[in-house]
């Protein structure tokens, strides 16, 4: 077991404990797990806004002349079409076509890339990136200095305009900026990992106790939460993003996994692309789907799925989700039988519970925010 | 909020004798903090047999799954059925509208074995400490 003193506290630990959240190891931190609970937390994002503090997240900047021409190689996105103050969501891959991990790509300049990646695979990526950059590139791992909160709900572009009324904050999503804020330079980022519009801000730690205090007060008339890692968890999963070490994995392909979408086979060549223009070719054997219970029952991670009593896939997320209100999971199922409306088995403690397949995500938010 | 007519169980079941001698069971308030929101409970059938201190139900809450223990050996007199389309009401009143079981026990003194509220609240305090 993790003893707690060796875990790692974000600079937002005091505030956590003043604001009541159950702390929880989680990668090697001491991170707030929930604070006035996770379906009241979920409301407050889906409905007006909520503060997350995701410092555990890591960071990489990649720099120097052949910056772009390594993470081109090490991610199966395309880098090239990313103009600075653009970021995009991609992966880097097993040369066998499979994750090391999913991530955020920053274009900070021509020469400046910033990769966002899981706490939970920061060792291994950073091994990952250093012994794939070659050239005249540095790669530095700044997760340790590096701040992150997450603004999220139809209310947060608002609320950090209010606070900001100077700033001409990115207007579209997946922009990014950079300004001084009450701490320091600030990376203001119209992203998120919920389902909502929002901001996810990165400064540098020593540069002050930050943007906590200011935005929870500042958002106290719109009746802004605290969200803990377990609100994180559903609102990302009602919005079907993906969860690194459930949904995807080392043993998963983007292809698999529903996300062909940020794999660029015709930008030249990257780790990986040789196996996905195989899988390509031969098809998927297996797809990640969406699926809901048909009566009572909720399908959990590592639960298995049968069709006619032969186990043929498992869940890799699933809850009864809060906003919903109804027993969803994503699962991988073999690709022949993952139409939507499939008759689906769930095996909960030993008794088969129906389900079928639904169109994902399961959650879209509609125009407002 | 630990009650004094109730005796519980490390489990954090609480149990309180009815006047007819049925036991009734529900979880503690501790383990409804513990669990978070409730979202389903699976309970056993009105004449099972269930042993104490043995699984005879689930929790269901949006994060985890736990098991829910009978309180003490005997045969199930009642469930709450409310429970089955309403599990949150766990959250709203775990020791009233949220009670789980009614047990007829095999033994009239198994009540009397399980722990004392008084017992059961320095479990707490160490538990959280």
């Amino acid at each position: 077991m993790t003893e707690i003193e060796n875990l790692k506290r974000t600079p937002f630990y005091d505030c956590h404990v003043a604001a009541k959240g159950r702390m929880t190891p989680f990668a090697g931190w001491i991170m707030p797990v929930q604070y006035s609970g996770v379906a009241a937390e979920h409301a407050a994002v889906r409905e007006s806004v909520g503060l997350f503090d995701v410092s555990h997240m890591g960071e990489f900047l990649i720099s120097g002349p052949d910056a772009l021409a390594n993470v081109e190689r090490l991610t199966c996105n395309n880098v090239s079409k990313l103009k600075p103050g653009r970021v995009h969501y991609s992966a880097m891959l097993y040369p066998q076509g499979t994750f090391v991990d999913d991530l955020l790509v920053y274009c900070k300049g021509p020469e400046e890339y910033l990769l966002v990646v899981n706490a939970a695979n920061l060792d291994k990526d950073f091994e990952w990136v250093n012994r794939h950059c070659e050239g005249d590139v540095s790669a530095v791992n700044i997760s340790d200095s590096t701040a992150q909160l997450a603004l999220q709900g139809p209310k947060a572009v608002a609320l950090l305009q209010s606070v900001y009324p100077d700033l001409k904050l990115p207007t579209k999503p997946f922009r990014f900026m950079e300004a001084e804020t009450d701490a320091g330079m600030t990376l203001i980022s119209r992203t998120g990992y919920t389902g909502e519009d929002g901001f996810e801000l990165y400064w540098n730690v020593r540069s002050g106790p930050g943007l906590w205090d200011i935005l929870m007060k500042a958002g106290e008339s719109s009746g802004i939460k605290p969200i803990g890692l377990g609100a994180r968890d559903t609102l990302r999963f009602e919005a079907c993003l993906s969860l690194y070490g459930n949904d995807i994995g080392d043993t998963t392909t983007p292809f698999e996994a529903n996300l062909a979408w940020i794999v660029k086979m015709s930008k030249g060549d990257f780790i990986g692309r040789d196996a996905l223009s195989a899988q390509l070719e031969s098809g998927v054997e297996q797809s990640l789907v969406g699926f809901e219970m048909i009566g009572r029952g909720i399908p959990r991670h590592g639960y298995a799925i049968s069709v006619n009593g032969r186990d043929v896939g498992h869940v890799t997320s699933g809850t009864m989700t809060p906003y919903l209100k109804k027993a969803l999971g994503l699962g991988y199922v073999p690709a022949g039988i993952s139409k939507a409306g499939t008759e689906l088995g769930i095996v909960i403690r030993g008794k088969t519970a129906p389900a079928k397949i639904v169109e994902t995500p399961f959650y879209k938010r509609g125009d407002q925010g | 909020m630990i009650r004094n007519d109730c005796r519980y169980t490390e489990e954090h079941e609480w149990a309180k004798k009815e006047d007819d001698g049925k036991i009734r069971g529900g979880i503690t308030e501790y383990a409804v903090e513990q669990l978070g929101d409730i979202v389903l409970v699976e309970l056993p059938e009105v004449g099972d047999s269930v042993s104490g201190g043995e699984p005879c139900g689930t929790i269901e809450s949006v994060k985890a799954v736990t098991d829910l223990f009978a309180p003490v050996t005997g045969v199930v007199a009642e469930i709450n059925e409310l429970l089955l389309d309403e599990p949150n009401q766990v959250n709203e009143d775990p020791y009233g509208k949220g009670w789980m079981i009614l047990v007829e026990p095999e033994r009239t003194d198994s009540f009397e074995r399980l722990m004392s509220a008084e017992k059961y609240e320095k479990l707490v305090r160490e538990e959280t400490e």
